[in-house]
């Protein structure tokens, strides 16, 4: 075992953070370093925080993060913000809204540009929560960049998705977008100190009877006074039903009732081979997705640097088409052996 | 030869200094130059921008200040960084710096002093180049 390796098992915070920039950068080494701390990873519950923009998805985190941390959890953060396509640079603003987290040994937040992944993480996401993981972090929270409706990434790497709403953000029923309600695990009303947050309450609680018949979806919390989470998975159909959990995120209200949603969907996932199902699906995307990244980068580095400029120009001059030109390019690889 | 790796910057605000104009500036100007800039907000601790440094791996910290406390500040945010084995860690300092505290800043370890009315570029070149030396090694 390397040092390297052994001072992230004991949890260093400076070998995790350089770690994670390796990890980032792709740098030489890092796919060595990650296959040894594998092993030892698969121990942290993974929770997913996305939401349009300004719903309050930083300060859940902050609030979330201290209840975590009364009961004893060490928290792992990753923050995702946009990568601005058009200069590569980004602002990541999310420590702000965490700063009573500030001081605490038993909390680690690194904050992450997507660098030009559209799905609301960037590619280096999931191996940074498996490197907060193998570190001792029992508890990882990954806030996505501020999503819209394709930003549905996050439920390949997450146990647990919280999405976040917030009252006041015009037509409620046309607020929510439909792709982000659907990876809901726990649909949190944020902002509950707002007016509206009973009609964003029961305009998702429609939407989701709408979605899915079958459903019913727990009510908890009204106005401040929050009650217990009551919704269980029936027998019958086997189904999670998202419960609804408002919040008061800047004023650390409805932690304990988000904390038991998150714990009762755990508890949910650990029946029979729920857990086991999700990983594999999770498993299998990802391979199909490192197996495409890795193939096409040997790929292309077996091919002549000036290849695709030179096949532009005659697709543009129309002497060949766009397919035909990848045939071609494809005919001029040795395909064994696809060495690293 | 590495690939070139996109630089990280924290940009901080110590003190209880509300100035927060020129930190948003430059924060704006590094990202627009492609580098990744963490903004931690107003009041941080010397301890809380250590800690953030760490966390966050950055090769560069700059710090604004505009309330005339960076006498004070300064030199602690170094303690504190140093105590956290971020030695290596260079440290900018911008806002109302007065000229004859500029030698002594330098003596207690800052890189780079830029006042009101620098032009942007010359910052993002120099932490260019600083980041360049330091991820170099
Ligand atoms: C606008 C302003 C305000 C605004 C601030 C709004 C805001 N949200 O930022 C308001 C009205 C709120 C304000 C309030 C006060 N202000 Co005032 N304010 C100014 C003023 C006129 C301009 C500052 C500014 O925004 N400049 C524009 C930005 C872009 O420039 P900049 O910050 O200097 O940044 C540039 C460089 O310094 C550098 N830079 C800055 N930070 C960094 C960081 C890094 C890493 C790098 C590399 C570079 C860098 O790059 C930038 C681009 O060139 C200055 C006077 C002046 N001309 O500087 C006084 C001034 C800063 N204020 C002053 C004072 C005293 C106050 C008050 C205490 C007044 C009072 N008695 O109430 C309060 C305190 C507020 C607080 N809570 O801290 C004094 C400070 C005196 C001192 N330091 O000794 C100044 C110098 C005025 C004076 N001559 O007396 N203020
Ligand atoms: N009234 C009220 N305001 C809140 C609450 N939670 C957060 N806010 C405020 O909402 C604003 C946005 O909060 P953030 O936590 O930054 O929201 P976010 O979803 O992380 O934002 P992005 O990361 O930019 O998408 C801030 O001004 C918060 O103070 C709450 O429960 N009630
Ligand atoms: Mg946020």
């Amino acid at each position: 075992m390397t040092v390297q390796v052994e001072a992230i098992l004991r949890g260093e915070r400076r070998a995790v953070a350089r770690l994670l920039t390796s990890v980032e950068n792709g740098r030489e080494g890092v796919d060595e370093t990650l296959a040894a701390l594998f092993p030892h990873t698969g121990r942290a519950w993974v929770i997913g925080v996305t939401g349009s923009p300004g719903t309050g998805k930083s300060t859940l985190v902050n609030a979330l993060t201290q209840a975590y941390r009364r009961q004893g959890h060490q928290v792992g953060i990753l923050a995702v913000d946009p990568t601005s396509p058009f200069t590569g640079g980004a602002i990541l603003g999310d420590r702000i809204r965490m700063r009573d987290l500030a001081g605490d040994v038993g909390v680690f937040i690194r904050s992450m540009a997507t660098r030009g992944s559209l799905g609301g993480l960037s590619k280096a996401t999931r191996d940074a929560a498996r490197v907060l993981d193998a570190a001792g972090f029992d508890i990882i929270l990954i806030e996505t960049v501020g999503a819209g409706q394709n930003e549905v990434d996050i439920v390949r790497a997450a146990h647990t998705t919280l999405v976040v709403e917030a009252p006041g953000m015009g037509d409620e029923v046309q607020a929510i977008k439909a792709g982000i309600l659907e990876i809901a695990d726990v649909l949190v009303v944020n902002k509950a100190d707002r007016p509206g947050a009973a009609q964003t309450v029961r305009a998702l609680r429609t939407m989701l009877e709408l979605g899915h018949p079958t459903r019913q979806a727990g009510m908890v919390g009204h106005h401040g006074r929050l009650m217990a989470v009551e919704t269980q998975p029936t027998a019958d159909n086997g189904m999670w039903l998202p419960p609804i959990v408002e919040t008061v995120a800047s004023d650390n209200q409805g932690m304990d009732v988000l904390i038991t949603a998150i714990g009762q969907h755990r508890q949910f996932l650990s029946q029979g081979e729920r857990r086991s199902a999700l990983e594999q699906g999770q498993f299998s995307i990802e391979i199909q997705e490192r197996l495409r990244d890795t193939l096409m980068e040997r790929l292309l580095r077996q091919l002549p640097a000036d290849a695709l400029d030179g096949m532009t120009g005659r697709i543009q001059s129309r002497e060949i088409d766009p397919q035909g030109a990848v045939e071609t390019l494809l005919s001029q690889i040795i395909f064994t052996p696809l060495a690293p | 030869m590495t690939a070139v790796e996109t630089i990280r910057v924290l940009i901080a605000k110590p003190g209880l200094d509300g100035h927060d104009r020129g930190a948003k500036v430059i924060a704006r100007a590094l990202r627009d130059a492609g580098m990744e800039v963490i903004y931690t907000g107003l009041r941080q601790t010397p301890e809380m921008i250590a800690e953030a440094a760490l966390q966050e791996d950055v090769d560069v910290v700059g710090l604004s200040i505009l309330s005339g406390a960076h006498m004070a500040l300064v030199p602690r945010i170094r303690e504190v960084m140093d105590q956290h084995d971020l030695r290596d860690v260079p440290l900018l300092v911008g806002g109302i710096i007065p000229d004859e505290d500029k030698a002594q800043l330098e003596a207690m370890g800052v890189r780079g002093i830029f006042g009101p009315g620098t032009n942007t570029h010359d910052i993002v070149t120099f932490i260019r180049q600083i980041a360049a030396a330091k991820q170099g090694d």
